[in-house]
């Protein structure tokens, strides 16, 4: 057999290449043309709806016209945050001790074990357990019972993320640092965690994204309300709980406030996403990464 | 000032693999040395348990005396304090990637609590022109990451950064072979330089290297320090076999 490519042999290569090219444009396009058309679907529902009310008004009783999601909009901001406070420090801790602390400690290999199987808990379950651990205790539903439920689903993605991004730290940095002199856990923040910092931000936002539109652990939790929230102690209203309990409804009204909430509660997914890296990359110097 | 080093009964594993066997000498203090041998002989190793960078390897163990100075590396003091005493240059250039280059020098006093702002000013300005970089940086000190300075340079930065924290040793692992030659040139001028005011170990492959710095050269094999002496007589007229057939270019 030849060793040099005969003519016929290059044409079958490029034949293959173009293929693949081929092939690979399609399941992009397979995969992005419902999402796309899901978008664009909601955008062209949600803004026929949309008015200034929505933001302003608290939801009015079946009959009466107008009246908007404006509780529920805050609500969704504070289960969210408090989500993001509790679930996102404990993960990167997590992440941190598995990388930079755990090695191949049976400690580590259970806590990512617990972390992968908690990925695929479904959300419905985590609602569940936020109900019994602190709903039934305290008899009651609370804003406080939402963000724990949330943050519990946020901690596997960004610990994994934390963990992974550490590890893409070369050793040489960390050896540069503690060569310096400078304290181990000191070393850890300041410079594997920094120079991490851009994969982690990334996996926070993964995590925020996909609670934040989570609806089932907020059904056993938050509960929902058609006032304005005024402590973490009691049930507070959510977009995803306004928008289920609006689209199973008989009533077309609720259906198009529904439609609204639903491009809302994206946008509001969106600009926080953008914000953070925005804010994330104004810190970035020229040549670094 | 630089201080002295002496090492007595230095031995060390990884894992199982008993990789320094037996090592005694006497490094003088301001003066560089050179440690040469084959890969795998043992020399990084040995310089790594000088500043205790050794024991960062959860595998790796040392037992032996060190002394820099009248400090008992191993009885004596912490491996943080050690490592502010000791600098170290990496056989790759290694600067934080996301500081600026005033920040990578400052960080060795900054990230141990150093905050006052005019003296962190001097003592970057200071080690940069030590370093004999001043020139080629000071326009973009804050601006630019140190990873986006070329290979030569940054490993200049290196060296800036480990003399920013006034140590008392520099140990330099193979410092310029990642390098081209213009940069290796200014390395080697550099150690020249420094060697006045601090004791400088280096690792080399590059045995024309270690007779352009050194006073004084130590070989390596197999994790046995064959022959310390001169750097003079090691190169002319070594005292053991193999020191010879190994400068001569018969192995290794």
């Amino acid at each position: 057999m030849p060793l040099r490519p005969s003519r016929a042999n290059v044409g079958r290569r490029q034949a293959a290449n173009h293929l693949f090219t081929v092939l690979a444009i399609l399941s992009t396009v397979l995969v992005i043309a419902p999402l796309f058309a899901i978008l664009v679907y909601l955008l062209f529902q949600g803004v026929r709806s949309l008015n200034l009310a929505f933001f302003t008004h608290l939801p009015r009783p079946v009959g009466e016209p107008g009246g908007g999601m404006a509780n529920s909009i805050v609500g969704s901001g504070i289960i969210l945050g408090l989500a993001s406070l509790l679930g996102i420090p404990v993960g990167i801790g997590a992440g941190i001790y598995l990388h930079e602390y755990g090695g191949g400690k049976t400690l580590a290999n259970a806590i990512r074990f617990t972390a992968d199987v908690l990925n695929g808990v479904p959300s419905i379950v985590m609602g569940i357990a936020a109900y019994s651990l602190i709903v039934v205790p305290q008899k009651h539903f609370s804003a406080f019972a939402a963000g724990v439920a949330l943050a519990i689903m946020m901690v596997p993605t960004v610990t994994r993320t934390t963990e992974e991004m550490l590890a893409t730290v070369p050793n040489a940095v960390r050896e540069a640092a503690l060569g310096l002199g400078i304290p181990k856990w000191r070393t850890v923040i300041t410079v594997s965690l920094k120079t991490a910092s851009p994969g982690i931000i990334t996996g926070c936002m993964l995590a925020f994204a996909r609670v934040a539109g989570e609806t089932a652990p907020l059904l056993f939790t938050a509960f929902g309300n058609q006032f304005w929230p005024t402590s973490l102690n009691e049930p507070i209203a959510a977009l995803p709980l306004q928008i289920f309990v609006y689209a199973v409804s008989p009533y077309d009204e609720w259906h198009r406030l529904a439609w609204a909430g639903a491009l809302v509660l994206i946008v509001m997914i969106m600009v926080s996403v953008t914000l953070v890296r925005v804010v994330a990359g104004r810190g970035m110097l020229k040549g670094g990464h | 000032m630089g201080v002295g080093i002496e090492v007595e009964d230095l031995n060390a594993w990884y894992g199982q693999t008993h990789t320094l066997k037996g090592i005694n000498l006497k490094i003088p203090a301001n003066s560089a040395t050179a440690l040469i041998g084959p890969s795998g002989c043992g020399k990084s190793t040995f310089v790594r348990c000088l500043n205790r960078m050794h024991e960062t390897n959860p595998v790796a163990r040392a037992e032996g005396t060190v002394r820099v100075g009248d400090v008992d590396v191993y009885k004596d003091a912490s491996p943080v304090e050690i490592r502010r005493r000791i600098g170290m240059v990496f056989q790759r250039p290694n600067p934080f990637p996301t500081m600026s280059i005033y920040d990578n020098v400052a960080s060795g006093l900054k990230l141990n609590g150093f905050r006052n702002k005019r003296v962190l000013d001097e003592v970057v300005e200071r080690s940069l022109r030590q370093a004999a970089l001043w020139d080629e940086v000071k326009d973009h000190l804050k601006s630019k990451s140190g990873a986006s300075l070329s290979g030569g340079q940054q490993q200049r930065l290196c060296i800036a950064r480990a003399i920013a924290v006034d140590p008392e040793v520099l140990l330099m692992d193979e410092p310029a072979s990642a390098l081209d030659p213009v940069s290796t040139a200014k390395i080697e001028d550099l150690i020249f330089q420094l060697k006045d005011e601090y004791t400088i170990v280096i690792v080399t492959h590059n045995m024309q290297q270690a007779a352009r710095v050194a006073e004084k050269t130590g070989f390596f094999l197999s994790g046995h320090l064959v022959e310390f002496d001169s750097t003079h007589k090691i190169f002319t007229n070594p005292s053991d076999k193999r020191t010879e057939d190994y400068i001569t270019g018969r192995f290794g």
